[in-house]
């Protein structure tokens, strides 16, 4: 579960105040607004990357907004993928599970599993430059996803894809989710991939998190192949949809 | 680029082939002009390197590099340059990536102070070295260390001086050219600020290194003012390749402070080759193929 609560941050030029909003354990919630309203910087301070003025920020009911990074048990997955450059997609994929002391035997059993589910066993001693736009966000998702994170933030992660691309992207997403749920925070501007892909949708408005009350159901391009296991998220009381106090 | 009819203002029509004759007119004189602005400075080099090696002959050049004052010159610009570069190098990486990627108090006064070597003329630089090593910490560190004015050392510190203000906007350019995303992913990854910059932007910058490296290097090696004031120009003992030019042209041996000169140059010339060479094949390995 993450639940932001009262959240302030400054953000040049305007600033965020009083953010609250709670995304259910094994949630798949997509957070959408307009340009500039603040998603980013929302995903980014749960990661850790933007310092908060105000508020908490707690996971699984601990407290993580005083946490660095790396011991928040958040994953990242911005809109290129940021995969590092000199590393083949086995040497990105293994890293955090190495830099946690998983065996070689550990690190090489779930990568095989990993790869095997989002389709890239054979794209793993690839350097970055040498794969497509999809397969790069393939490999971004099989990294953020192999230490098992908590929580995973991703930000617009598929704008820079075709629409067939796009497609294959969110069966990736539903088959890792039905075969093990994780909570996630997906930022996006498309409709269409919010239609597909959320259990909870909230909206970013003039500096207040809003959670819609009808959570559309029905993709607007079927996949015949796939039937989804989750339900859709019913809103409880735990979801809160809170405004800033001032309105 | 051909202008988009809209309903409301239809496209005159237009004599193709005339068009294409001034449109292909003004690319030639637009590509011609780069050519000869380019085509001035590389003919003015070449023509000094044709004109160095005109002047002297094969045998002359074997003659200069049996005389072992020389030989010694050589090695020791060899040595120095390659210390004073790797040292650029260990300043630069962290003092650039400090100032590509942070904000602190005090980063301007800080920019501008390592940018000094770079517009102070290099007698200069000699000249503040020569006394700052006549105050009371400087005459402290000689005695209780080791002697630096005159010596070894003070050719590697002159150079040094120099060097590694160049090392340093290098590094700098380097880092901020890479996406500080990938550094952030990494830290959500599980990497702290250090392992971050040492497993994933260092990598990245090893290209920028190789730079950096070169730049000092070949800085270094024609570096003769602060060498000059600072460590003397005593031969077989802190004479480097430039100070042999020097000292060659002041005794009138004008064929000596050739050949040396054309030993600097083949030098310069290898080392360039070999460090881009490497610097781009990294650079190769990074870029998307397609």
């Amino acid at each position: 579960m993450i639940a932001l609560d009262n959240i302030a941050m400054r953000l040049g030029a305007f600033a965020l105040d009083s953010v609250s909003f709670t995304v259910p354990d094994s949630c798949y919630a997509v957070l959408m607004g307009k340009t500039g309203s603040g998603k980013t910087s929302i995903l980014e301070a749960i990661c850790g990357l933007r310092p908060i003025t105000g508020g908490t920020i707690h996971i699984n009911n601990q407290p993580i907004h005083t946490l660095d990074p790396a011991q928040r048990g958040v994953a990242y997955v911005p809109q290129d993928g940021a995969l590092f450059r000199t590393m083949t997609a086995r040497q990105q994929i293994a890293m955090p599970m190495r830099i946690r002391g998983w065996s070689r035997a550990e690190t090489n059993a779930r990568m095989n599993q990993l790869a095997d589910m989002v389709g890239i066993t054979n794209l793993l001693e690839r350097k970055p430059a040498r794969l497509s736009g999809g397969e790069r966000q393939r490999v971004a998702l099989t990294r953020a996803l192999a230490f098992r994170p908590r929580v995973v933030c991703l930000d617009e992660p598929f704008s820079a894809l075709d629409e067939p691309t796009r497609e294959e992207m969110y069966r990736v997403i539903e088959a890792l989710r039905d075969h093990t749920p994780f909570t996630a925070l997906h930022v996006t501007h498309s409709s269409v991939e919010a239609r597909r892909l959320a259990e909870s949708l909230y909206y970013l408005d003039d500096g207040c998190v809003h959670k819609t009350k009808a959570i559309p159901t029905t993709p607007t391009t079927p996949t015949p192949n796939h039937t989804p296991k989750h339900t859709p998220h019913t809103p409880t009381e735990t979801d809160r949809c809170e405004y800033p106090l001032n309105t | 680029m051909s202008p988009t009819p809209t309903p409301d203002t239809p496209t005159k029509p237009i004599n193709d082939r005339a068009a294409a004759r001034v449109g292909s007119r003004r690319n030639a004189l637009f590509f011609a002009s780069l050519g000869a602005l380019t085509a001035a400075y590389v003919l003015l080099l070449v023509a000094m390197i044709v004109a160095m090696l005109s002047f002297t002959s094969p045998d002359n050049l074997a003659s200069v590099f049996a005389d072992h004052n020389i030989r010694y010159a050589a090695l020791l610009s060899l040595i120095t340059c390659t210390i004073s570069a790797i040292l650029s190098v260990l300043i630069a990486v962290p003092t650039g990536y400090l100032l590509a990627r942070f904000n602190f108090p005090g980063k301007q006064a800080i920019d501008m102070i390592v940018d000094i070597p770079i517009v102070l003329p290099p007698l200069v630089v000699g000249i503040a070295l020569l006394i700052l090593f006549q105050t009371i910490p400087g005459r402290w560190f000689e005695s209780h260390a080791f002697e630096v004015t005159y010596m070894i050392p003070g050719v590697i510190l002159a150079q040094f001086t120099v060097a590694c203000a160049f090392a340093i906007r290098t590094m700098r350019v380097a880092f901020e050219q890479i996406d500080p995303r990938h550094e952030a992913v990494a830290r959500t990854l599980g990497c702290s600020r250090a392992s971050a910059f040492l497993r994933v932007t260092l990598p990245e910058a090893w290209p920028g290194v190789v730079a950096a490296f070169t730049i000092a290097w070949a800085r270094a090696l024609g570096e003769f003012g602060p060498v000059l004031v600072f460590a003397g120009a005593t031969r077989m003992r802190t004479e480097v390749l430039p100070t042999t030019v020097y000292l060659e042209f002041s005794l009138g041996n004008l064929d000596n402070a050739l050949a040396v000169s054309i030993l600097m140059l083949l030098v310069a010339v290898a080392v360039l080759g070999i460090t881009r060479t490497i610097g781009l094949r990294s650079l190769r390995q990074m870029e998307p193929t397609r």
